[in-house]
């Protein structure tokens, strides 16, 4: 669409948004078309944001990323390496050292470093796990495993930023954002983009929902673990819901008084902004109330499960995550049947440098039941293939050990951006699949590598969207969330 | 591994415009099919089959084929038509691999286009600035308003009326200030309105434009191009806490109209100015705002290749309105810049170095500063007259002293013989606790772990014993962390130093021994001399490596103390300042009566041994007494203090720019701009198509750049600057992509009204409060904003302007008019960063749990928006849903969303639900009674004009409402009045006041400029 068009179309468009699902009011709408600034067919629609383009199918309608902030080791969950185990205490090859960058690892006096980790294959695909992962691999047939993903990212942030936005450059917008901007959201009292955290925060921080360059509408609203769900969602203390009705019946009537002195749409949108944000504030809510689950569901996704005693850097003092990540995962399939586009489910602390064996149990047992209660939940309300579900991180970790200056023992790994693996789930990819994979060290990939911009264009190709196509001008240039690169991975299609 | 083959041209987009039987214009037709569809072959980088379509010259040269792509005037003649047209794949142009195939009507445009003769323009932002022929003016008549009446009788559109008196007011304030005008301005500017528009304008413009307030309001423009932040960026995202500096020389270089020239030159090279003051190397700052990545294991090279980038392209967006990051990694397809020029700006920032500067905080601060220098320096010389004086006594009194000393390494004697001291007071730094055993007089160190201070022992010596040294003794307990005797956590201490002072005089210690010392500098001795300082500066005693065992000292004082009748008191002290927790665990004193060899200095006892006790060497020794003698050594210490303690001159670290002197770095070509990839080397130099530069020496440097940007000669960044301040007073610029002023940007509306305003700002020495009077002087500024139906059709966007825009104020902006409705608006200008109200667990995102924010007290809460701490990885919400940007890269252009999270911050969040609060408090108190005139008031601090009555009515029908809620229910009206509630006032009332008044706050007309 030429720009000119297309920035008059996002502007009638908001403008009629709001007006139709706002206002409530067939009377501003009418008066509206008094003016001859709206026509009736449009008023008529009732979603919060439209779709701005479309460029085939849609197989999947919203997605949820469980995004593992720090790296999760592969060779200790996914990919299986017994020569790893067998070549464990010796030297690599210098010639593999030789390119390589690392941040802490010294590759002169580096060994490889084995996994103490038992396998186990699943399912009719027989896809194989590890032992932490004994709920995914009950979703084996279901989910697509990817061994050969990589990045050229060497840092966490950076690293993260690539995941998310595909550029590892600030000021991007997300992949949560680039799909409510291209499809809109069909929820019609909810945010669009949403964010759950659990656990400490991630490295990228707020980074990592940014909407970037793109309007900040279309940036990821974080939910909150405590207290009221979205930040100002309560009214202010001693304020009743009635009478915040009526403070609100009295803005919209002067707010419609000065629309008719100067005409101008904006003072729609901003009625409409306003009707939403009480809708959300009953929406939201009931949304992050539990009690309507059978308690069959919230066992199956773990809600109320203990935390694990013990230290553990990826708990907090006081904080059960494990809990709230368990409750993350079922808010999100709320979420879905409530038609938020995109959520994106960020856990940190998977930076395991160190005592890689305990730590690692720690997170794999946070996560392991409530991300396979998710598929399973999503799949038996039929929502599965109409929802994407993508469990990754920015990179991976050595098949070396870490032996960091200054530090007793190699009980960990360090950042591997050259090989890792990621899984996803429904959005009519193919179950059962293990795509891709790395030399017998796993070291490098050695077949089908995947880009985070590949990765991407397919996750757009199942929205309906062409990543080429899906483009917005900012400083002269139509930017991509797959950056200069991407190209579809057909074979993971179902 | 990513898949490079492909190099981005962006998504086909062309615009064209009807060309019904119109000539075609070069730029707006046949320019777009060009960058689209063929410069990717035949562009500046690569000319397939001879052919480079990058000026008229070279497209109409002969080709290799024999033929002329392009002959003026002659389309049979022209190969290039015969391309396009051809049925054959393998002939058409464009390739179908390589591009979409032209359309039909760009076919035939760029056949009418030779036929025409297939002018071929420079880029228009590229050429001179037009000069405006004032003589077409009528008298007074603003060259703006003739322009854009002009444009408008062209288009057959009328201009909308000159606004009201009211609004106009409102609009001068909310633009120059960003704060509304109290009730009793706007009063008192009514009549100066009624009676002469324009001066009353002009003198109230230049009171605006004279309050500081005015630099608070644009300075925050400029620091949106600055991506000004109070922190790091990447991960751990450390604070800058002295970041404010460069944002107050910001504010204070506006509020002084600093001629935009040279306010571009000292940020771009304040530091290679000669003879540079401390501002102008401040204003490099500028370059430091880049982000920062202190993460362990990164390649340092990278991440300053990014910043220099990052300097570079900001330097494209906000001075040449040039997307110049686009050549990074290849020739940029639309713009003339090729991917050689890029790095050839990368070579005037690549000498440029990241480094620290003191910059004084204040002239007081100075001139305290000098006169406590002078009274040191007097201190000192008083000192030192006296340690001479001391020292010229000494000489001759140095035979009897050898003989006292030979007699006390006499009398010494091997086994010695201690006291117990008894039950003492102790204290030490906050939180410390000690607890003495009755039994066994030790004493156990407990409570709060601290890192570094002083135990203080004090007590009696009783009666009746001579005194020859002290005994400590460190003792090793189950208690202490490895079983002591220090607090770390493996067990050590470092005893700095021991002092004794007797009925309140100061004693000294001659020597010390002890059954273990740590290795080397941390000996025993170490704790008798003056050193005191912390971490390894220091001396002093510690016990490394024979942990969790109990040690002792014993320090022999200089001269004895002799017996007595009475007890006498004492004060012991104990300095520890190693740090990181260096501390006693437990510990016991008792006093050495016998005679000890440690009452003299070993050097001193080596001599006067090897000596045989004669010496003849007077000065030799003489140096020594004069070190041990205790007037002396008084007199030393209190030296060694003052010398230590300078007054240091006020200042503060700043983040600055400096040349690289030493081991200048060569700059290269990165291929698809990966700094680990070098190609060619190149020299500093700007665009082929611009005006060249001057260097001063031999290669340039920032201090050249930033002369070029401002030299006048370059039309680039005048017409960005002022389009930039005319987008800031209309809302939207003449060119509406701010930021870009390629080929691809929009052209703008009024061509000579940009020009004619570029070349006045020159013409006013770069003045920006000249070229706003005279921008806001014009009618088109004053204009109504009232949307028009009657131009939905013809002009939707107000382009021609018949009319003023309305739009949203800032982020910032939205909070300061709310609290200053409120009366709560500090009007402190500059100073550090603040922290204002956030929600519960914002900050939390980040991950550097260090981080913790702090809600600043006093009216720091309530300083404008502008001073809120930005922490990138964590920024306020409040801001962020409003727009603000987010710091990272440079920002020219705000969005202005409208969303029910922005819509929940004025409705919920605390910081104005105190406003509402505030406000409603503020009418009942300032208006002693009657509903009318209460609510009048709140409505005119918030709009600035009388509600009509339609408008009062609805406001006193919702105040009823909310006055039947509270007075059933008094614990809510309670709650929600706040603490703002005026003596006298019900709860009931002040809440339902603040229930009505909130309206007020969230209606569109107050946070809109009109």
């Amino acid at each position: 669409m030429n720009p000119f068009v297309r920035k008059q179309e996002a502007t009638r468009r908001e403008f009629l948004t709001t007006s139709a699902s706002g206002l409530g009011g067939i009377a501003l709408g009418s008066m509206l078309n008094q003016d001859g600034l709206l026509n009736a067919a449009t008023a008529a629609d009732a979603s919060q944001f439209q779709a701005l383009q479309s460029h085939g199918e849609a197989k999947a309608k919203a997605c949820i990323f469980i995004f593992m902030a720090g790296a999760p080791s592969q060779l200790d969950l996914f990919d299986h390496k017994p020569k790893l185990n067998e070549l464990n205490g010796q030297k690599m090859p210098k010639e593999l050292t030789d390119k390589a960058r690392f941040a802490f690892l010294q590759p002169d006096t580096a060994t490889l470093m084995g996994s103490p980790r038992t396998w186990k294959r699943h399912g009719q695909s027989g896809m194989e796990f590890s032992d932490l992962l004994p709920h995914l691999g009950s979703c084996a047939d279901d989910i697509l495993k990817i061994r050969s993903m990589h990045s050229e990212e060497f840092n966490h942030h950076p690293g993260q930023l690539l995941m998310q936005c595909g550029v590892s450059r600030f000021g991007m917008p997300t992949m949560g954002s680039w799909l409510n901007y291209g499809l809109g959201s069909p929820s019609r009292n909810l945010p669009g983009y949403v964010v759950l955290t659990a656990g400490r925060g991630s490295s990228g921080g707020s980074t990592l929902w940014q909407s970037g360059f793109l309007p900040s509408k279309y940036a990821g609203v974080q939910f909150r673990n405590q207290g009221a769900p979205v930040l100002n969602l309560k009214n202010p203390e001693g304020l009743p819901p009635e009478l915040q009705r009526s403070g609100l019946n009295a803005l919209k009537d002067l707010n419609e008084m000065k629309y008719r002195e100067v005409h101008d749409p904006e003072i729609a949108s901003r009625i409409a902004s306003y009707e939403l944000a009480n809708r959300m504030q009953t929406a939201a809510p009931e949304l992050v109330d539990l009690s309507g689950e059978s308690q069959e569901t919230l066992d199956l996704y773990g809600v109320g499960r203990p935390e694990p005693e013990g230290n553990f850097r990826g708990s907090l003092p006081g904080v059960q995550t494990y809990d709230t990540f368990a409750r993350n995962c079922l808010l999100a399939r709320r979420m879905v049947e409530r038609g938020t586009r995109f959520i994106n489910i960020v856990h940190a602390s998977w930076d395991q440098h160190s005592s890689l064996d305990k730590e690692l149990a720690y997170n794999a047992g946070a996560v392991d039941q409530p991300v396979a209660a998710l598929i399973k939940d999503l799949k038996r309300r039929g929502l599965l293939d109409s929802t994407m579900v993508v469990w990754g991180s920015e990179f991976g970790r050595t098949p070396l050990g870490e032996n960091r200056n200054g530090r007793k023992g190699v009980t960990g790994r360090d950042h591997h951006p050259f090989a890792y693996s990621m899984l996803m789930a429904g959005g009519g990819l193919k179950g059962g699949m293990t795509y891709g994979g790395t030399d017998e060290i796993g070291w490098n990939i050695v077949d089908k590598p995947v880009h985070a911009n590949d990765l991407h264009a397919t996750m757009l190709h199942q929205f309906g969207l062409d990543h080429l196509k899906l483009t917005y001008r900012f400083q002269g240039r139509d930017f991509r969330l797959t950056d200069v690169a991407g190209k579809v991975i057909h074979d993971w299609i179902a | 591994m990513r898949s490079t083959s492909v190099i981005l041209i962006c998504a086909s987009i062309c615009v064209l415009t009807g060309s019904n039987g119109a000539e075609v214009d070069f730029v707006n037709d046949i320019q777009p099919i060009f960058a689209e569809k063929c410069t990717l072959c035949h562009g500046p980088d690569d000319k397939k089959g001879g052919l480079q379509l990058t000026g008229i010259e070279p497209a109409s040269t002969l080709l290799k084929s024999g033929s002329r792509a392009i002959v003026p005037g002659d389309v049979l003649a022209s190969h290039l038509i015969e391309r396009i047209y051809s049925s054959d794949p393998g002939e058409v142009m464009p390739p179908p691999d390589k591009a979409e195939p032209l359309t039909g009507v760009e076919k035939s445009k760029l056949e009418q286009w030779i036929k025409e003769g297939a002018d071929w323009p420079k880029h228009w932002a590229y050429q001179d600035l037009a000069k405006f022929d004032e003589k077409v003016l009528s008298e007074g008549q603003s060259p703006i308003d003739f322009l854009v009446s002009k444009t408008l009788e062209k288009k057959g559109i009328e201009a909308s009326l000159p606004t009201d008196d009211i609004t106009l007011i409102r609009r001068l304030f909310y633009d120059l200030m960003g704060i509304a005008p109290y009730p009793e301005q706007v009063a008192e500017n009514l009549p100066r309105f009624q009676a002469d528009r324009e001066s009353a304008v002009d003198r109230l413009v230049n009171d605006l434009l004279a309050s500081p307030h005015f630099g608070e309001r644009w300075g925050r423009h400029w620091l949106d191009h600055a991506r000004y932040a109070d922190s790091d960026g990447y991960e751990k995202d450390n604070n800058r806490m002295n970041a404010w500096r460069y944002r107050d020389w910001v504010i204070e270089s506006i509020n002084a109209d600093m001629p935009f020239d040279q306010f571009t030159i000292e940020q771009f090279g304040g530091d290679l100015l000669p003879e540079r003051s401390e501002d102008q190397l401040l204003a490099t700052a500028f370059n430091r705002q880049t982000l920062t990545n202190t993460e362990g294991g990164t390649d340092k090279e990278q991440w300053r290749v990014a910043a220099v980038m990052d300097r570079v392209e900001t330097m494209g967006s906000v001075w040449l309105g040039l997307s110049v990051g686009c050549a990074r990694c290849h020739t940029h397809k639309y713009d003339e810049i090729t991917h050689d020029e890029y790095y050839q700006l990368f070579a005037y920032f690549n000498n440029g170095d990241e480094t620290t500067s003191k910059i004084t905080h204040t002239e007081e601060a100075v001139e305290k500063w000098k006169s406590d220098l002078a009274k040191h320096e007097k201190d000192v010389a008083e000192v030192k007259a006296q340690l001479a004086k001391a020292k010229s006594q000494l000489v001759p009194q140095v035979p009897a002293m050898i003989a006292k000393t030979n007699a006390l390494i006499e009398r010494a004697v091997e086994q010695k013989a201690f006291a117990p001291l008894g039950l003492a007071k102790f204290s030490g730094p906050k939180g410390v606790e000690f607890t003495q055993d009755k039994k066994d007089l030790s004493v156990l160190v407990a409570g709060k772990s601290v890192d570094d201070g002083t135990y203080t022992i004090e007590g009696t010596i009783p009666a009746g014993i001579a005194v020859t040294g002290i005994k400590l003794e460190a003792i090793s307990d189950p208690a202490l962390p490895s079983k002591g005797p220090g607090r770390t956590d493996h067990g050590n201490f470092v005893l700095n130093r021991v002092t004794l002072s007797v009925d309140g005089e100061q004693k000294y210690f001659g020597d010390a021994s002890a059954d273990h010392s740590q290795e080397a500098k941390w000996d025993v001795k170490g704790a008798v001399d003056s050193n005191a300082e912390p971490k390894s500066k220091g001396t002093g005693w510690a016990i490394g490596s024979q942990f969790g065992e109990s040690h002792h000292a014993v320090f022999g004082l200089v001269e004895p103390i002799s017996k007595t009748k009475k007890p006498r008191s004492f004060k012991i002290e104990l300095v520890q300042n190693y740090g990181s927790k260096h501390m006693i665990g437990k510990f016991r004193i008792s006093v050495l009566t016998s005679p000890t060899k440690l009452a003299v200095p070993s050097e001193l006892r080596e001599i006067l041994t090897t000596h045989g006790g004669k010496v003849d060497d007077l000065t030799l020794l003489g140096r020594f007494y004069s070190k041990w003698h205790p007037e002396l050594r008084g007199l030393g210490e209190r030296l060694n203090t003052l010398e230590s303690s300078v007054p240091e001159k006020p200042g503060m670290d700043v983040r600055v720019i400096t040349e690289r002197q030493k081991e200048r770095r060569e700059t290269h070509v990165f291929r698809r701009g990966e700094f680990k990839e070098p190609l060619n080397e190149v020299t500093a130099g700007t665009f082929a198509s611009l005006p060249p530069i001057e260097h001063r020496g031999e290669s340039g440097d920032r201090l050249d750049l930033g002369k070029w940007l401002v030299s006048g000669e370059n039309p680039l960044p005048p017409r960005v600057v002022v389009n930039r301040i005319w987008g800031h007073l209309f809302g939207e610029g003449l060119v509406p992509t701010v930021n870009d002023f390629g080929v691809r940007g929009d052209r703008p509306s009024h061509p000579e009204l940009l020009d004619w305003l570029a070349s006045e700002f020159i013409r006013n020495g770069w003045s920006r409060k000249e070229l706003i009077k005279t921008i806001v002087a014009s009618e088109a500024y004053q204009r109504s904003s009232a949307h028009r139906p009657d131009l939905v059709e013809k002009d939707p966007k107000n382009r021609f302007l018949a009319r003023q825009n309305r739009f949203r104020v800032e982020a910032e902006i939205v909070r300061d008019i709310s609290l200053s409705a409120a009366g709560l608006l500090s009007q402190k200008v500059s100073g550090p960063s603040v922290f204002p109200l956030i929600p519960p667990g914002v900050t939390d995102a980040n991950y550097n749990s260090a981080f913790k924010w702090v809600v600043s007290p006093g009216e720091d809460r309530y300083r404008r928006g502008l001073y809120t701490f930005f922490k990138r990885t964590a920024p306020h919400p409040n801001l962020m849903t409003f727009d603000c940007p987010d710091s990272n890269v440079t920002n020219v252009m705000r969005g202005r969303s409208n969303t029910p999270l922005a819509a929940l911050i004025t409705l919920n969040n605390d910081t104005f639900a105190e406003a509402a609060q505030a406000l409603a408090g503020r009418v009942l108190r300032e208006i002693y009674e009657g509903d009318d005139l209460r609510l009048k008031r709140a409505f005119q601090l918030c709009l600035s004009r009388a509600p009509s009555r339609e408008e009062h009515g609805r406001l006193a029908s919702l105040l009823e409402d909310a006055r039947s809620y509270y007075r059933s229910a008094p614990e809510d009206a309670e709650k929600f009045a706040g603490e703002h509630v005026p003596e006298g006032i019900a709860p009931e009332e002040a809440a339902s006041w603040a229930a009505m008044v909130r309206v007020i706050l969230n209606l569109d007309e107050f946070i809109t400029r009109s």
